[in-house]
């Protein structure tokens, strides 16, 4: 059977061998220059240049319509909701040039498509032209620059409430642990000689401040409408804390301390009511029922977000938001570190 | 030129016809001296670009195996077994680790092998010595080392693919700790010495082959040949060789560290860092130096490949709009302003690092400033095709593809130029859009567009016309197809680099999107099996090519249709006008080449 293959494909290059050299010779023999460009080729080009620069606004505007609302839902913290509206705003600008310069672009491609009879003007530059598109970009862009850095500025800033939540964010191939500081509101300072299976996190143990910290894995929660200032640590290589629906993002970067603070807004549940959310999850459960998988519920997330090996597709962590009573229910309901450790030793 | 003489021609019978040319021809040509290691710039053009073709086949069919990991994951892939072995693809699914390495020589790869290497190497050594009017580059023997350092590069990495623990795997940006500890990801054994050994080759053969751009362009353009009437692809390749002259060194130093890191014990990059059950000794490092010194080179390397694609569609699109490029000295200028630029953005890349936001701050200003100067070609570009007389060659359509996608991919750059809004796009399939379309479907638009355009200088013979058009309405189609939902996906929180985005419940329903994504990439791909088969078949036996195909005026057009070494078989030809005299009033025809004398009222198109 493999000759049969083998003698089928030899005999298939003979006779293609065979058909380039009939095409060759009365392509030599009628001594036409077949690489030149005719008006049929231009014409056809051109319309195709046209026809493409409909299909291509169409395919943009079709995606529009099939994946707009799968986008991140409204943002989920305070400062999110200024990033969206600046990002709308510059997907307004960014959209509106994609269509005019393409759009030129293509309708002269297809309008000064060549003709035998046809001369180009020869025009070598315009100053008042060039000056246009000089000045408009860098005055659009003035704007960008400037509505950028004031969001950002507010953003990055360090004192926006004197007395915010405090929750470190420890990464490391592949998972997160999320501490909190404790009663005393105070973490501890940390060393990573220390670590071993009873200190995962590298805590002095001779810090007092450490002792009642917390620990928790899987899921960690926040208090809605309060601000978290968060702090992210490595273990080993860089990470990144992404947290998509609070518009949220920083590295874990070893032998560094990062920071990132923002103010939750909205709560597991409303998020859950969202019909923009539920849209997305009837999709989703959709699609796990007919795998035979069971359906959940919308969560937020915490991704990793720099590469860091094999399972780095599946480094995340639970973010639950909720009422700053359940907050403190729950964080109640958490072990310190000291406690913890007696347990684990009384077992 | 003495040392050159003996490097020889193509073709062993035009030899005979030229060899009067050359007074001191008489050393034996041996098919060594004349192929292999050839000193002619035009012999180490057509090196580099084969090269490139090889390597470019192997990372695309590497996309092609990772897309279908993203679109099916799960799903059983016999072929994938079968190139990627039991190993890393057992039973025809594709390991994590795997993914991770082809993801990393992919990127590294196009980047470097094919968009660095393969573009300046090919056509800065093909029409720098042509258009400016030298018989070769200014150190032949240099240039040749130039190649040789870039296939044992290339070598080196591709042999990285058959190792043991597998290539590299921490991303083609290779950020350390992740890189620097075996302990962290197998490709960071054995994978990532080849691959540092393999840059560090390769930086030597850049910086060989920017070296010689240079001092050729400087010192031996011809008689005639002012800087104001050279030929837009020799400004383009200049300042290429200048960004890579300035950088590279950066990226070696970069390199060298981490070589010293990994092997030494030293911790330039390393502190804090606990793995593989025990604490490492190394502290006081710092993993963001690595960054800062690696995106030093990485920026300016986007623009090192982009401006030759750049040049050459402005080549193209002046000779085939049959027009002169509009704004010359508008393109000169914002070239150069790309190239200062492309300096002192780099943090850009660096927004999340943790990196003082006011330093952030100022990284967003001037890389916003980019955007000037690349709107300016831009709309040069489009007015140049305004009121011409269009001719659709294959190299022609590829130079409009690039205007639309540097158009396309370079407005999603003003959002991700901006550190607010990088907080939610950084590092997600926006990006990877992005760069893709700005940088990788421009680039290798323009690398056809040179192919297409210089193939006839380069192999004496046309590629098929037809198969061309076939060749550019499959790639612009598909290309467009693969990259643009992901921005989508980008808007949706999908972070670059998951093998699978199915392993947790939020992106399920974005599966179609990475389906549709996938066979786009498939579809594009045949389009570039159609391009093989031309490119091969045509240097063998394509049609025969004429003096001057394409009706241009740059000086490459002026050569005898043969290899001959010195490249013009007499004196060398005097310059007495600009390279972009396209349908100018009171010519016979309509194209005046560089040669020909001007009027007595005639006024030079590169003086306004």
């Amino acid at each position: 059977m493999t000759l049969l293959y083998i003698l089928a494909f030899v005999l298939l290059c003979i006779a293609l061998n065979q058909l380039f050299k009939v095409f060759e010779l009365s392509r030599d023999l009628r001594g036409e220059k077949l690489y030149k460009t005719t008006d049929s080729d231009n014409k056809f080009n051109g319309r195709a240049m046209f026809l493409f620069m409909l299909l291509f606004f169409g395919f943009f505007l079709w995606q529009i319509d099939a994946y707009w609302y799968r986008i991140l839902p409204k943002s989920a913290s305070e400062h999110g909701n200024k990033i969206d509206a600046l990002m709308m705003a510059n997907y307004w600008l960014v959209i509106l040039v994609f269509f005019v310069v393409n759009g030129f672009l293509f309708f002269f491609a297809y309008k000064y498509h060549g003709k035998k009879d046809r001369k180009a003007e020869y025009i070598l530059h315009n100053n008042k032209l060039e000056m246009l598109w000089t000045v408009v970009p860098a005055i659009a862009l003035a704007f960008i620059i400037i509505f950028g850095l004031k969001y950002w500025n507010e953003i990055m800033k360090r004192d926006n409430d004197p007395n915010p939540i405090k929750i470190e964010l420890y990464a490391k191939q592949f998972d997160w642990t999320a501490r909190y500081p404790g009663k005393d509101n105070e973490f501890g300072i940390d060393d990573y000689m220390q670590i071993d299976g009873s200190n995962p996190v590298g805590l002095d143990t001779n810090d007092a401040r450490c002792h009642d910290d917390i620990l928790v894995k899987n899921e960690f929660h926040l208090p809605v409408g309060r601000e978290v200032i968060f702090t992210f640590r490595s273990r080993d290589i860089i990470h990144s804390a992404f947290m998509p629906h609070f518009r949220a993002q920083m590295n874990c970067v070893p032998g560094q301390i990062t920071t990132f603070r923002f103010k939750p807004i909205v709560t597991t549940a409303e998020m859950r009511k969202e019909k923009h959310v539920q849209r997305n999850l009837d999709e989703v459960n959709a699609i796990r029922i007919k795998r035979g998988d069971d359906p959940v519920e919308f969560d937020y997330l915490l991704l990793c977000n720099k590469i860091c090996g094999a399972s780095h597709y599946n480094m995340q962590m639970k973010i639950v938001v909720e009422s700053e009573a359940d907050y403190n229910k729950w964080l109640a309901n958490q072990k310190p570190i000291k406690s913890a450790a007696k347990t684990t030793a009384q077992k | 030129m003495e040392h050159n003489a003996h490097a020889g021609v193509l073709h062993g019978h035009h030899a005979h016809d030229h060899d009067h040319a050359h007074d001191h021809h008489e050393h034996h040509e041996t098919f060594v001296s004349k192929y292999v290691f050839s000193m002619d710039h035009k012999v180490i053009s057509r090196q580099f670009l084969i090269t490139a073709v090889i390597m470019a086949v192997v990372a695309m069919v590497m996309s092609i195996i990772f897309r279908l990991q993203l679109a099916w994951p799960g799903e059983k892939f016999a072929f994938i077994e079968a190139i990627m072995g039991r190993k890393w693809g057992k039973d025809g699914i594709l390991d994590p680790n795997a993914y991770l390495a082809l993801v990393t020589i992919h990127g590294t790869i196009m980047v470097f092998f094919v968009l660095t290497g393969g573009l300046s190497g090919t056509f800065s050594n093909l029409l720098i010595p042509l258009q400016i009017g030298a018989r070769d580059m200014a150190s032949g023997f240099l240039n040749m080392l130039s190649y040789w350092f870039f296939l044992a590069s290339s070598t080196i990495m591709l042999s990285s693919l058959f190792i043991e623990d597998g290539a590299a795997s921490a991303g083609w940006t290779i950020y350390p700790p992740l890189s620097a500890l075996p302990e962290a990801i197998p490709g960071s054994k054995l994978g990532m010495t080849l691959w540092l050994v393999s840059m560090s080759l390769f930086i030597v053969s850049s910086l060989l082959g920017g070296l010689n751009y240079i001092i050729t362009i400087i010192n031996l353009r011809t008689k005639g040949m002012k800087m104001t009437r050279l030929p837009l692809t020799v400004w383009a390749f200049l300042i290429t060789a200048i960004l890579g002259v300035l950088s590279f060194p950066v990226l070696f130093s970069c390199a060298l560290l981490l070589i010293f890191d990994r092997s030494m014990g030293t911790s330039f990059y390393l502190s804090d860092i606990y793995i593989g059950g025990k604490p490492m000794e190394q502290v006081g490092g710092s993993p963001i130096l690595f960054e800062h010194l690696f995106w030093f080179l990485g920026h300016p390397e986007v623009y090192i490949v982009l401006l030759p694609a750049l040049g050459i569609t402005s080549e193209i699109i002046a000779t085939n709009s049959r027009k002169p490029i509009f704004g010359y000295r508008a393109m000169i200028g914002s070239m150069l302003a790309i190239g200062f630029l492309s300096f002192i953005v780099w943090g850009h890349h660096m927004f999340m690092t943790g990196m003082n936001p006011f330093l952030g701050s100022v990284f967003v200003f001037t890389t916003l400033l980019i955007a000037i100067p690349s709107a300016v070609k831009a709309f040069n570009y489009i007015t140049t095709l305004w009121k011409g007389n269009i001719q659709y060659t294959p190299a022609m359509l590829f130079s409009i593809g690039l205007v639309s996608s540097f158009v396309t991919g370079g407005v999603t750059g003003i959002i991700l130029a901006d550190s607010t809004l990088d907080i939610t796009v950084h590092d997600t399939y926006f990006v990877v859009a992005h760069f893709h379309i700005v940088m990788g479907l421009s680039a290798i638009f323009g690398m056809f567009a040179g192919v297409y355009h210089w193939f006839p200088k380069m192999f004496l013979r046309m590629m098929n016309k037809k198969l061309g058009y076939l060749h550019f309405w499959v790639t612009f189609l598909g290309a467009y197809g693969v990259f643009f939902p992901m921005h989508f996906l980008g808007m949706s929180g999908v972070p670059r680099r998951y093998y699978t985005n199915s392993n947790f419940p939020l992106f399920d329903n974005l599966m179609d999107i990475n389906q549709f994504v996938t066979m786009c990439a498939i579809f594009a791909a045949f389009g570039q099996v159609i391009f093989l088969i031309n490119f091969f078949y045509s240097i063998f036996r394509g049609e025969k090519a004429t003096q001057n195909p394409w009706n241009s005026n740059t000086l490459e057009w002026t050569t005898p249709m043969a290899h001959v070494h010195g490249n013009w078989p007499g004196a060398l030809p005097e310059v007495h006008r600009w390279s972009y005299d396209y349908s100018k009033p009171g010519q016979p025809h309509d194209f005046v080449p560089q040669t020909v004398p001007l009027g007595p009222d005639e006024h030079d198109g590169g003086e306004h």
